[in-house]
């Protein structure tokens, strides 16, 4: 235990400046700061105005990680980044405090994939991962089914969104209900009045010759902003409740049978989900009785780690030193784009 | 006192170690300008790795943080910034943010660099090197300012003057940060000089998605 490398993870690629500290597969820290609030008049993440925030977060966040975990930045032994996907302003406050920080320490750096420390953040929680999983990652920035063989250094993407993430779909579905920004939280809670089969929403992609694992949203938020105007043109008053909790069931109808498919079709008996939308109370109920009925191990992390944080890049990069994977080239930059079978680069 | 000074305000980075004294000045001991457009994040650690071989010294004797804060593109900019404060927190240093354009050339001048957008950022000086006035960021045909100007000869016919070519210099950004240097105390928060506001407009109203 004691011999166990000290990891220190930065996370800036969206707008949650995270700031984790895990020792093997220990948390020690997990310090946050966001700059929601400042993005809600907008309807979704400003970028200009999210970079701006890192900037200023960074270095307390860093000293409410330290002061959590009880440690001294001398103590760490390694320095882990999110290097991609995200916005690239966004990623490079991160990706040269991380390099800075390694540098003036001494200590190797990983510019790590952020989808790859959403699975490996569970690791934090339930221990080891099973290998193969599939991984189930959902959010306001990605929809991605993955093939995990080895989190280390291989990690394949079965499908993805072909329009909006889940998360976007659940933001633009509250705008229209007339519900706060980010949309998850404000529409889970509506929905637990609603009746989910009161609408019959569309199912994206899922007809015979789709592709098997990739997701689209934006039919689906169309229907429903197009249900709403119906009503209200009518004059009738929006059912919100009812309304919610059946576009709530479609995104989950949807996420749970390809993954459980995905789960099926390769053989695989473990389940990972991740991201923010991972926190919505249907999904999670449906991926447990699904994953039930088909024999397969959920794991879930609590919905503080689901959402974007320094944790789950300290955890990926404390992966990544166990495994002897080589640390990056002090040339190391940020990618928006990054393909997901780069675990690290 | 050996001083690191970075800045990432212009296309070109810097990267710079000075020897500096109250009363015996400033001796530049390694310096590296890098042209590097938009990819200050990757070539900033190993211009400072690059000028500490140089000098032959190490992390561990640093002194001080000296740092550009533009104004200059927000992108590059940050990472100069966080650069410098987070050298600075891991290593227990002073950090000191200066002006951008206070170290680019000397005396009596108006400076202009490239602000984009057909702009440019700019700030005058009087003979003694104090700045009169700026930051500001202009359209060149819209400053009004005698001359002579120094900094982004690009600008030369929208300014309809000419422009002696200098950039940021290691021994510019000390000497801006001299007063810092001598009273610790008078320093500033490091916030970057964006002279702009972020580009985002509110969403007037929720877009109908159907035709009537
Ligand atoms: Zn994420």
């Amino acid at each position: 235990m004691g011999g166990e490398a000290l990891v220190l993870g930065f996370e800036t690629s969206c707008d949650e400046t995270g700031v984790g500290l895990v020792r093997g597969r220990t948390l020690l820290a997990d310090a946050l700061a966001t700059s929601m609030a400042e993005h809600e008049r907008f309807g979704g993440v400003v970028p200009e105005i999210a970079s701006r925030a890192h900037l200023e977060a960074m270095v307390p966040t860093v000293h409410r990680a330290l002061a959590d975990a009880g440690a001294t930045i001398d103590d760490v032994d390694a320095v882990a980044v999110t290097s991609g996907p995200g916005l690239t302003g966004a990623l490079l406050v991160g990706v040269a405090a991380a390099k800075a920080y390694a540098l003036a320490l001494g200590k190797p750096l990983y510019g790590v994939n952020h989808l790859a420390a959403h699975v490996a953040v569970d690791e934090l929680e339930h221990g080891p991962l099973a290998e193969p999983s599939i991984a189930l990652l959902v959010s306001g920035g990605h929809s991605s089914l993955l093939l995990v063989p080895d989190l280390a250094q291989d990690v394949q993407s079965l499908g993805r969104t072909v329009d909006d993430a889940a998360g976007e779909a659940f933001d633009k579905v509250a705008r229209v209900l007339g519900l706060p920004f980010p949309g998850g939280p404000p529409i889970d809670r509506a929905a637990r009045d609603g009746d989910r089969s009161a609408i019959g929403f569309p199912r994206g992609l899922t007809g015979p010759r789709d592709a098997p694992y990739d997701f689209s949203f934006s039919g689906l938020k169309t229907a429903v902003a197009r249900w709403v105007e119906a009503r209200q043109r009518a004059g009738e008053q929006v059912p919100v409740a009812d309304v919610a909790a059946s576009f709530q069931e479609a995104v989950a109808d949807v996420l749970t049978a390809k993954a459980v498919r995905a789960c099926r079709d390769h053989g695989v008996d473990h389940l990972v989900l991740g991201g923010g939308v991972a926190a919505n109370s249907r999904l999670r109920a449906l991926a447990e009785q699904r994953c039930a009925a088909a024999g397969i191990v959920l794991r879930v992390p609590s919905p503080r780690l689901c959402t974007d944080n320094g944790a789950m890049v300290a955890a990926l990069g404390s992966r990544l030193v166990a495994a002897g994977v080589a640390p990056s080239s002090p040339d190391l930059g940020a990618d928006s784009s990054l393909p997901i079978d780069v675990v690290s680069r | 006192m050996l001083v690191l000074a970075l800045d990432t305000a212009t296309p070109v980075l810097v990267a710079g170690l000075a020897r500096w004294s109250p009363d015996g000045g400033t001796s530049v001991l390694a310096e590296r300008a890098v042209p590097s457009s938009n990819r200050h994040a990757e070539l900033l650690t190993p211009a400072i790795t690059g000028v500490l071989a140089d000098a032959g010294l190490a992390m561990g004797d640093l002194d001080a943080i000296v740092t550009g804060l533009g104004p200059g593109p927000f992108t590059g900019l940050r990472v100069g910034v966080v650069t410098a404060a987070a050298v600075a927190d891991a290593r227990g240093l002073p950090v000191y943010g200066v002006c951008s354009l206070d170290a680019i050339g000397s005396g009596e001048r108006t400076v202009v660099t490239d602000a984009r957008r057909k702009e440019v950022y700019w700030a005058a000086y009087d003979h003694g090197g104090a700045r009169v006035a700026g930051p500001g960021v202009v359209r060149p045909e819209e400053l009004a300012r005698p001359g002579p100007f120094v900094g982004d000869p690009v600008f030369e016919g929208r300014l309809g003057a000419d422009v002696a070519a200098a950039e940021v210099t290691t021994a510019g950004l000390v000497r801006a940060a001299e007063p810092q240097l001598i009273d610790p105390s008078s320093a500033g928060a490091l916030v970057p000089l964006y002279l702009r506001r972020p580009d985002a407009t509110p969403p007037t109203a929720v877009k109908a998605v159907s035709q009537a």
